[in-house]
């Protein structure tokens, strides 16, 4: 994994930014007793080539920022700029802007209504006006990153799909608009173990191998330490954190008290260390924590090098 | 278009006299005003029933603007009929505008029309937005029990029509998500001509019918699974309590009420 190529300070220039707010505000119901203030003053930018996952509990706001990136919702008060250009000024098509920066739902399986799987993921790409042949073009590209057979699928009715399936239909309808970013909004809600790992990595194979600026809104800690690059933590409207997830979740405690937590792994690895072991705390994925205590263990056991399952070590 | 934001005639709690009274109360009043609305036809009687609207939208203390505002959906129904009056009907000629002749008795009645749809929304608003909705139903249900004995479903009825209110924010709100879901798919639903701007709604109308029958389904399995078997000796965790109060408006209001229609 790179460590933060594009996260470091100095790296980032003003030129590679893609999506910038500024001071962002916005309340639901506004004008009425039920009002309620979603995001105060938030101000952040994304970087070209980021992998940036925005975490909070729900309700504290992350999915109402992400909307806003797009233009789908319009912010009472600050700005909003995508590749430098403010989309809320006079002249500016949003349909630009939301091919430029697609965006995934919560559940976006509830969202399919065509006839078959190949003319629901051409609804975006047709409304872009493309024609009939590049149209066909990016549906095949589209399905084919998210791992769908096209002679398989293409015909068949979206509603016969299996769960995941119908997951990646969804996910493919929005790819196929090429957007330059891609924003997920809790892509794994309600997957098995197993439909959850695929569509994990499918997300990383999007932004490793196919240059996608992605940003990722989750609550689950564990789905996001192993690939973000960036970590922003949401609560009640405003940042609270960003950073680097092994900076990010040095903060336990503070995590903690905000109903999130830290993965289990890096967990363990305090609680190791609050015992009195010399173990680094900085470890967010379980391959690091192997790397990091295996060598104590093997020599402990005193069977280095006799024993290949360090587990079954031990000769007592 | 956002749904997001309050629906008309949407519940907003608070602690005033109109959110205290019973919910037969506040139906029964409105209800009496809503006839004799459509029974005089005396100016002075309009006035007069605008009175206890006016008062118990003060005493309710909802922003007079949110109570306006569901006047809003009727705009187009109420200038509509007041040109038809206007124009259509006989009677002494104002104006005329080309072939067509404004009449006195045609401003009049539209006039008429007019105020009695307005008082009437106003009337029906000022009663949602004080009651929630299940005591709503449940006010609705003893009003209506009376009925049951002739073979009128009033434990259904009230339980549909919770049901149906408990959904329709939910509806909107996913009305709402699958919209934007479509117009981050770059779908547009403000341009075009109608058979262009029907046809954009199929992308809305296709998921949202799908998720609906989900909903039912599920809502079912869940009443089945917490023994729900219909009406009949189903107690309640709240009992509407008929107080004090509600008497005394009971009784001034419907003689108020009473009293115009009579006198005028």
């Amino acid at each position: 994994m790179t460590s933060g190529l594009f996260w470091a300070g100095g790296r980032a220039e003003v030129s590679s930014t893609v999506i910038e707010v500024r001071n962002l505000c916005h309340t639901y119901m506004r004008g009425t007793p039920l009002a309620r203030q979603a995001l105060k003053h938030v101000t952040l930018s994304i970087a070209e080539g980021e992998l940036v996952a925005i975490i909070g509990r729900t309700g504290s706001g992350k999915s109402t920022l992400v909307q806003h990136f797009n233009g789908l919702l319009r912010p009472d008060s600050g700005h909003v700029f995508v590749d430098g250009k403010d989309i809320w000024q006079k002249g500016v098509a949003l349909r630009d802007i939301r091919r430029k920066v697609g965006l995934v739902f919560q559940y976006p399986e509830h969202q399919l209504f065509e006839e078959s799987v190949a003319s629901d993921i051409a609804f975006a790409p047709r409304n872009m006006g493309l024609s009939d042949n590049a149209v066909d073009d990016a549906v095949r590209e589209a399905m084919r990153i998210v791992d769908l057979d096209y002679d398989e699928f293409a015909e068949r009715s979206p509603f016969e799909l299996s769960g995941g399936q119908k997951r990646r239909v969804a996910i493919a309808g929005v790819i196929a608009m090429r957007p330059k970013v891609l924003i997920l909004d809790e892509p794994t809600a309600g997957m098995d173990p197993r439909g959850r790992e695929d569509v994990l990595r499918e997300i990383q194979a999007l932004h490793d191998e196919h240059g996608y600026t992605v940003v990722l809104v989750s609550h689950s800690m564990e789905d996001v330490a192993r690939f973000a690059n960036r970590l922003v933590v949401m609560e009640d409207g405003r940042i609270a954190m960003d950073g680097r997830p092994r900076d990010v979740f040095q903060r336990r405690d503070e995590l903690v008290e905000m109903g999130l937590g830290v993965p289990q792994i890096t967990d363990l690895m305090a609680e190791l260390a609050r015992r009195g072991h010399n173990f680094p705390t900085d470890v967010i994925t379980v391959d690091e924590a192997s790397e990091a205590l295996l060598p104590s263990l093997l020599a402990a056991s005193g069977m280095a090098g006799e024993s290949d399952s360090p587990c079954g070590g031990g000769g007592r | 278009m956002n749904f997001a934001n309050a629906a008309v005639g949407q519940y907003m709690p608070g602690e005033s006299l109109m959110h205290r009274l019973d919910p037969r109360t506040k139906m029964l009043v409105s209800l009496g005003i809503i006839i004799v609305l459509f029974v005089v036809s005396n100016p002075l009687a309009y006035a007069l029933l605008a009175v206890p609207i006016v008062l118990a939208i003060a005493i309710s203390g909802v922003p007079v603007k949110l109570v306006f505002r569901s006047l809003r959906p009727l705009t187009f129904i109420m200038v509509l009929t007041f040109v038809l009056h206007l124009f259509m009907d006989p009677g002494e000629a104002l104006f005329s505008i080309g072939r067509i002749t404004a009449t006195d008795q045609g401003l009049r009645l539209g006039i008429v029309t007019v105020v009695r749809l307005t008082l009437l929304v106003l009337a029906t608003s000022i009663v949602t937005m004080t009651t929630s909705p299940i005591a709503f139903t449940d006010g609705l249900e003893r009003l209506l029990a009376p009925f049951a004995r002739l073979g009128l479903p009033a434990h259904e009825l009230a339980m549909m029509m919770t049901i149906a209110l408990r959904f329709i924010p939910t509806l909107l709100e996913e009305t709402d998500k699958i919209m934007k879901a479509q117009m981050a798919r770059g779908a547009d639903f403000e341009s075009g001509n109608i058979a262009k701007r029907a046809k954009a709604m199929i992308p809305i109308l296709v998921p949202l019918f799908v998720s609906a029958f989900r909903r039912a389904d599920e809502l079912a399995v869940a009443m089945e699974a917490r023994c729900y078997r219909g009406g009949e000796g189903r107690t309640r965790l709240r009992e509407l309590a008929f107080s004090g109060e509600d008497l005394a408006v009971l009784i001034v209001a419907g003689a108020y009420t009473v009293a115009v229609a009579v006198a005028l």
